[in-house]
């Protein structure tokens, strides 16, 4: 069992706050990411956790144990570098092995868990090799090796991925989830790819100027954003924001005037929401089609990429908003066309002026599931 | 695309300044070398004589008449035993300002740096009654510490940058691995900066061994290092430029054995951090 509770946990550097009172609870064996954009604190967040930066204000506990005052070492943890931060001078085996030996574990104990590890992550022929002689992937093995071998409560990852290129990374992501699931060991992930955190994760803290802004499953961020933050940065292309005038207000939901002048109702909690009040209306780009829907919109192509599968539609409408379409990979839409897109009310947002959202009526199946384990 | 300066080979002038400059600087030792086997006629007739029978008798009057072993022994000890022990001071204080910087760490590096600025010269009445009130004078002892303070500013400098360039996350992940500072210390930042500690030590020992003032004005004879043993053959009976040459040459063939044999890491050492 190794739960981590972050409660009120606070970080500044002088008289600059750069972590704002943080709380945060982690599961045993669950695989938490934190995500945002860079700046926002998430990698110090988990230094914090890992014990490399001092927590100024707040209680960090870890497997029930305060141990704000711990070292690393002491903390149950490993840690995996974005850098890798392998020992250049030494071979990959006394990488793996060297917490090990500082803990003066007996040489026997040492290989065994050492080839082992080696086992696991496919590193036997490497062995006797310096980090020199190694390709990318195979240093972030060997990073990888060296967190395993010491048997830690809790693995933290600092943006692990983000040296490799984009066919490592992918190979990689699927090593690192199988091995969450092969370990069963609590995993805290740092990454600004909202990609590797929706696929990843079983919650996603997302992190923005040293706030949590929403912890959640990959799906509740997506079909149950807090805010326009998260709306905006989870989900790629990046959501669209277009002001929308009450109309009506009813219990089932909120009728919003469109640009252009059609009517939608958007299946939301009125609040205190009423007619004439200022609001934005969220749609992701790939829940706009081409022709009509609950409402509709209108505009002019003015940039179309096609990507075989999809084609995303860059258009301005008719009031000047710019908004990302993804449409049919068949589409037959072309630079300075016209184009009428459909929008469906049960995929939409609405966002009050302090940018929060108003919460949807009905909340989605799937919100709730984590990464192919039927959920916490 | 082109890609045209890259790949074009330097203009032809430049070879031969490196040339002209390298003969300017090489040729006093060259011919401080060459008049060490001329006699004392040969060495101050005008025009000098470039063709000579070569002797060797400056070099067995210049034994006879003094102790070379001893000078030899006391500037390897002091040049190798201030350099030991200003590394000693230096590596903890450069491992605690390169990774665990405080607001001060600038300035504290340039203060150190500062008290190079000033003349020695200024402050020679008080440390010569320092080492008397000690009784330093005239030994090893009062050159060691001496030689340690001097080069200690530039020892921690140096080490300093090249600390600076060992990523900080291998340590941190030493931390997380459990090691202690002392094991971060000696297993993991000491393996990495060999070269240029190596380097570092290097520039010590040749600035000590070729330090003169101080050990001028504080030693004599029991405590004496190389030079003051050149600076011997210049007093009182005069200057006798052949046995001065032939001493010179004897002072400084050691630390030329020692600089030639290290010269790859003296430059890499010099131009360390210059290109990256």
């Amino acid at each position: 069992m190794a739960e981590v509770v972050l409660r009120n946990i606070k970080k500044s550097f002088g008289p600059v706050d750069i972590i704002k009172g943080v709380d945060i609870d982690i599961n045993d064996k669950e695989f938490v990411v934190f995500v945002g954009p860079s700046g926002c604190g998430k990698s110090t967040l988990l230094r914090m956790i890992a014990g490399l930066e001092s927590i100024s204000d707040g209680e960090l506990s870890i497997d029930g144990k305060r141990v704000n005052d711990l070292s690393p070492a002491d903390r149950g943890i490993a840690m995996v570098f974005q850098t890798y931060a392998l020992y250049p001078h030494m071979t990959v085996r006394d990488n793996m092995g060297f917490s090990l030996k500082l803990a003066k574990v007996p040489k026997a104990e040492i290989d065994r868990k050492v080839n082992e590890a080696a086992r696991i992550l496919k590193l036997d022929p490497l062995m006797d090799r310096k980090p020199k002689a190694l390709s990318g992937g195979q240093r972030q093995r060997v990073a990888i090796g060296r967190a395993i071998v010491r048997n830690p409560k809790v693995f933290l990852f600092d943006e692990p991925l983000s040296n490799l290129d984009a066919a490592l990374r992918v190979q990689m992501r699927i090593e690192i989830a199988r091995m969450h699931s092969d370990f069963n060991a609590t995993m805290i992930y740092v990454t600004h790819d909202q990609v590797e955190a929706m696929t990843m994760a079983d919650k996603i803290v997302v992190l923005q100027g040293g706030v949590v802004e929403q912890v959640g499953s990959p799906l509740e961020l997506y079909h149950h954003p807090a805010n326009r933050f998260v709306a905006g940065f989870i989900g790629s292309p990046t959501m669209n924001f277009i002001d929308a005038t009450v109309k009506a207000v009813a219990p089932e939901g909120v009728t919003v005037e469109l640009p252009g002048g059609d009517n939608l109702t958007v299946l939301v909690v009125p609040g205190a929401t009423k007619a004439g009040d200022k609001l934005t209306l969220g749609v992701r780009p790939e829940h706009l089609q081409e022709g009509s829907g609950d409402g509709k919109l209108t505009g002019t192509a003015l940039v179309v990429e096609r990507l075989g599968g999809a084609t995303y539609a860059y258009v301005k409408l008719d009031n000047g908003t710019m908004i990302t379409a993804e449409v049919d990979g068949n589409s037959h839409i072309r630079v300075n066309d016209p184009i009428q897109l459909g929008v469906r009310s049960q995929t939409c947002h609405l966002f009050g002026s302090d940018g929060l959202a108003l919460a949807q009526s009905t909340r989605h199946p799937l919100a709730d599931v984590g990464r192919g384990k039927g959920g916490h | 695309m082109s890609m045209p300066s890259t790949f074009q080979k330097p203009p032809r002038w430049i070879p031969v300044l490196a040339w002209v400059i390298a003969i300017l600087i090489f040729f006093p030792i060259f011919w401080m070398a060459l008049t060490s086997f001329k006699t004392e006629t040969e060495a101050i007739s005008t025009p000098p004589s470039l063709f000579f029978v070569p002797t060797m008798e400056n070099y067995t009057d210049v034994i006879d008449r003094s102790n070379y072993a001893r000078f030899v022994w006391n500037s390897i000890a002091v040049s190798f035993g201030s350099t030991l022990l200003a590394l000693a001071f230096a590596i903890p204080a450069a491992y605690a300002m390169a990774f665990f910087p405080t607001k001060r760490t600038p300035s504290t590096l340039l203060w150190m740096l500062s008290t190079k600025m000033m003349p020695p010269v200024g402050v020679l009445i008080p440390m010569y009654l320092l080492f008397k009130t000690l009784g330093l004078l005239d030994t090893v002892t009062g050159l060691l510490i001496i030689y340690t303070l001097i080069n200690l500013p530039i020892v921690v400098w140096m080490l300093y940058t090249y600390f600076k360039d060992v990523p900080g996350e291998i340590l941190e992940a030493g931390r997380v691995d459990g090691a202690n500072p002392m094991q971060e210390l000696f297993l993991l930042l000491l393996p990495l900066a060999v070269p240029g500690i190596a380097s570092t030590g290097l520039l010590s020992v040749i600035l000590s061994w070729n330090e003169a003032f101080w050990s001028l004005n504080l030693t004599s004879s029991q405590g004496a290092p190389l030079t003051a043993f050149i600076a011997s053959f210049s007093s009182p009976q005069g200057l006798f430029w052949a046995k001065l040459s032939a001493a010179s040459l004897m002072a400084i063939a050691p630390i030329l054995v020692v600089g030639w044999m290290s010269q790859r890491q003296l430059v890499s050492g010099l131009t360390f951090g210059a290109v990256k």
